[in-house]
């Protein structure tokens, strides 16, 4: 059995630690793990996607379309530009809080928001929205979001290991003096799902 | 072993620890930059010498003077940087190494951060090196561990070619953290054989020649060919990552075909891929970028008359430019095998945004780029850029690099254009990193040769784009240690500079005045903007709008780009503070920030 994660957001979310928590907890659970960054250019602003697979059987990182098991949205907009990676049937966590590209504020491309998450709404039968972000904030840090969508993900009894675990491999990544703040994000995530 | 989360890069540099490794130099560049980056932090406790090189030719050539004593020695960059080190490997090949030595260059098929997808495995044969292709990282791990004894039986460097989909790939991989590197207690021995004369290299050339044959018939015997059969009259080549690709999309398909996965793409070896051959009607041959084992499939069908079919880049089924995946994949062997291929629908998606990358909120590089373009207002003054993060000050509204083509171009192509339009304005932008890298030798050339042109240089304390590594002008080392500083200014003005001015771009009025003098300076001048980048700076209080004195202009928003910026205009949660649009609003709407 092997289980698949795409995480889709904007370069310095914190998409990668995401990944690399999620893959700590399948190695703690003796899983065979994967995962794939774009690591660079991309990191300044721009769109990122990481992949994280784990199980048997397991050959290359990158995770075919429509085979994702778990979608993790930073945003509504890459939510939706990651969502041909999605299982029709797979499940999806998404942030609602927009960040407006540069190019948008300047008028250069449009972004409609609420036409994306209106989207995602039609075409992900299993959909958590979530105020990723402003939970993010009342837990102590606006960057906490990728433990509000840790715990959310924790908390739907899809992943083959605890939420307890998940938790244990998010506060070893991240420094002590942020610990109590991502574990605060982290319960946040997992009461707003459930 | 105890298993860890490893990138690809991680393991490499656990795999040449294991392997004995002695001096390790290198230039930061993505995909490969982590190799070198754990190996800086292993070096203190292995107890092996590492260095961050000003550039890959000085690194490869540093290595090459150990492994000529009989060290074993690693260097690692980027695929363009094998193009800096091209002039050093090409006689290197001819020359030999005592000890062994490790070429890890990262290939980057897409191409995702780099400005050509140049195959690293055509250059080894160029060159006359084996190359081998890891798969995974636990491969790449295994291969740097045994390219050091590879390279010293064949008394050759041999390349390691990871490509984007390795390098930066995380796997959990099994490491001996106990491993320490042997001191190194040999001798450099004086011999003629390392003085590379026109009569030796004529010798060393029919020796490199048939060192081919005997590489060939090593990297054979290595486990990094793997072959498995089945009842079918088809087979697939697949070499490095492609064969992970190529496995997933058979179990797919459901589909039992030969399977050869090539770890060593050059020198190909001869006998196994030829009685692999000889069990096929048709073959395909799966390999990103150029068709290396394609072609020496190819040869060695028709030197041995086989009648089997190939299908690969030279019948256009494989695509010769960009990465592979498992659905290209798939696709191509559905194609290759005649079956019908089920596959969903595309999606359609809605209208998405643009979201290219941008800089930093509060990256110094925009308050530098702004105070150019506002002193050069009302010129048709040229731009120039070169190779960092500040090459995304080429995008609106700053639309301040005009080129860039490779490290250190910048001030040679405005030196160019002077030549041609000398009553324009010609702005050459280059990092502080790429300055020590390829930036001096242009900077003498324009000052000795009389080019008429500005030298921007962005300084911003570190190899920002790469991973923030440390360079000559930034006082540490690999290790972290105290290292001496070399001045960028200093060393303009010893160059001959007449007018060099060092300038913090967040003050942005005297940032604008220095600039103007600098265009107005009839010779090369040289301003350095220096502040440290954003990402290593202490975060300051964000900026705020006062919304009463706010005349809702957008000019700090068309002005700057900042993506701190939204409309409105308001500051988001990742202002930084440095208060670049604070200068720039017409109302003083905007306070907070350094300067305030």
């Amino acid at each position: 059995m092997s289980f698949d994660i795409v995480i889709t957001g904007v370069g310095g979310q914190g998409t990668v630690l995401a990944a690399r928590v999620l893959a700590a907890a399948a190695m703690a659970a003796g899983l065979p793990v994967r995962t794939s960054e774009i690591i660079g250019m991309a990191q300044r602003e721009g769109v990122v996607m990481s992949q994280v697979r784990f199980g048997d059987p397991l050959w290359g990182a990158l995770i075919p379309d429509r085979k994702a098991d778990l979608l993790l949205g930073f945003e509504p907009a890459e939510a939706v530009r990651g969502l041909p990676k999605l299982k029709p049937a797979g499940v999806a966590v998404v942030n609602t809080t927009p960040v407006i590209p540069v190019t948008a504020a300047l008028g250069l491309s449009a972004y409609d928001p609420q036409a994306c998450l209106a989207y995602l709404r039609e075409k992900v039968p299993r959909l958590y929205l979530l105020e990723a972000s402003r939970l993010a904030a009342e837990a102590g840090h606006p960057r906490a979001v990728n433990s509000v969508l840790l715990g959310a993900a924790a908390a739907l009894d899809l992943l083959p290991f605890s939420a307890g675990s998940l938790l244990d491999c998010l506060l070893a990544a991240v420094p002590e003096k942020y610990r109590e703040v991502n574990r605060r994000a982290f319960e946040a995530g997992k009461m707003a799902v459930g | 072993m105890p298993k860890h989360l490893l990138l690809g890069n991680e393991a490499i540099a656990w795999g040449l620890v294991e392997g004995g490794l002695q001096v390790a130099a290198a230039y930061p560049g993505t995909p490969s930059s982590e190799v070198f980056g754990t190996l800086a932090r292993l070096a203190p406790t292995k107890g092996f010498y590492a260095e961050w090189s000003v550039n890959e030719k000085v690194a490869l050539e540093v290595a090459a003077g150990a492994a000529y004593a009989g060290a074993r020695a690693a260097v690692s960059m980027k695929q363009v940087g094998l193009n800096v080190a091209a002039d050093p490997l090409m006689a290197l090949a001819y020359i030999g190494v005592k000890g062994g030595l490790v070429l890890v260059v990262a290939d980057d098929p897409g191409p995702h951060s780099s400005q050509t997808e140049q195959d690293t495995r055509l250059f080894a044969r160029f060159a006359g090196l084996p190359v081998l292709d890891p798969a995974t990282p636990q491969e790449a791990k295994e291969m740097a561990k045994a390219a050091f004894a590879l390279s010293e039986v064949l008394g050759l460097p041999v390349i390691l070619r990871p490509t984007t989909r390795v390098a930066h790939v995380g796997q959990d991989v099994g490491i001996d953290e106990t491993v320490v590197s042997p001191p190194f207690t040999g001798k450099f021995a004086k011999d003629p054989r390392w003085v590379i004369f026109p009569s030796l290299a004529a010798k060393r050339h029919v020796w490199l020649n048939r060192q081919q044959e005997a590489a060939q018939k090593l990297l054979a015997a290595t486990p990094f060919n793997v072959f498995r059969e089945a009842e079918s009259e088809l087979g697939i080549l697949a070499s490095g990552v492609s064969a992970t690709y190529a496995e997933e999309a058979l179990f797919e398909l459901g589909l039992k075909v030969n399977l050869f996965k090539i770890g060593t793409p050059y020198p190909l070896p001869i006998e196994p891929v030829l009685s692999f051959l000889k069990r096929l009607k048709r073959l395909l041959i799966l390999e990103e970028l150029e068709p290396v084992v394609e072609d020496q499939v190819i040869r060695l069908a028709w030197q041995h008359r086989l009648p089997v079919e190939i299908a690969g880049k030279h019948d256009h089924l494989v695509p010769r430019e960009g990465e592979f995946n498992v659905d290209l994949v798939r696709k191509i062997i559905a194609f290759f095998a005649g079956v019908a291929d089920q596959l969903p629908p595309e999606m359609v998606l809605p209208p998405l945004p643009a979201r290219p990358p941008v800089l930093c909120a509060g990256c110094p590089h925009r308050a530098s780029f702004y105070a150019l373009k506002k002193a050069a207002e009302g010129t048709d003054a040229v731009f120039t850029g070169d190779i960092g993060c500040y090459t995304l000050g080429n995008a609106p509204p700053l639309s301040m690099v005009d080129t860039c083509l490779c490290m250190g171009a910048g001030i040679n192509i405005a030196a160019g254009l002077f030549r041609v339009g000398p009553a324009r304005k010609q702005v050459a932008f280059l990092g502080d990193s790429t300055f020590f890298h390829a930036g001096l030798p242009g900077l003498v050339n324009a000052v000795y040769n009389r080019a008429a042109i500005t030298i921007v240089v962005l300084d911003n304390r570190t190899t920002a784009m790469t991973g923030y590594q440390p360079h000559p002008g930034t006082g540490r080392n690999a290790a972290g240690k105290p290292a001496p500083v070399i001045e960028i200014a200093a060393l303009a003005r010893a160059c001959g500079v007449e007018f060099v001015r060092v300038v913090d771009p967040y003050d942005l009025a005297e940032a604008v005045r220095v600039a103007r003098e600098a265009l107005a300076f009839p010779g090369p001048a040289v301003v350095v903007m220096r502040r440290e980048c954003v990402a290593l700076a202490q975060p300051k209080k964000p900026c705020r709008v006062d919304r009463e004195k706010c005349l809702e202009c957008n000019l700090c928003i068309e002005e700057l780009g900042c993506p701190a910026l939204a409309p409105g205009p308001q500051i988001t949660p990742a202002c930084t503070g440095c208060g670049l649009c604070a200068a720039v609003c017409p109302a003083g709407a905007i306070s907070g920030g350094e300067l305030s």
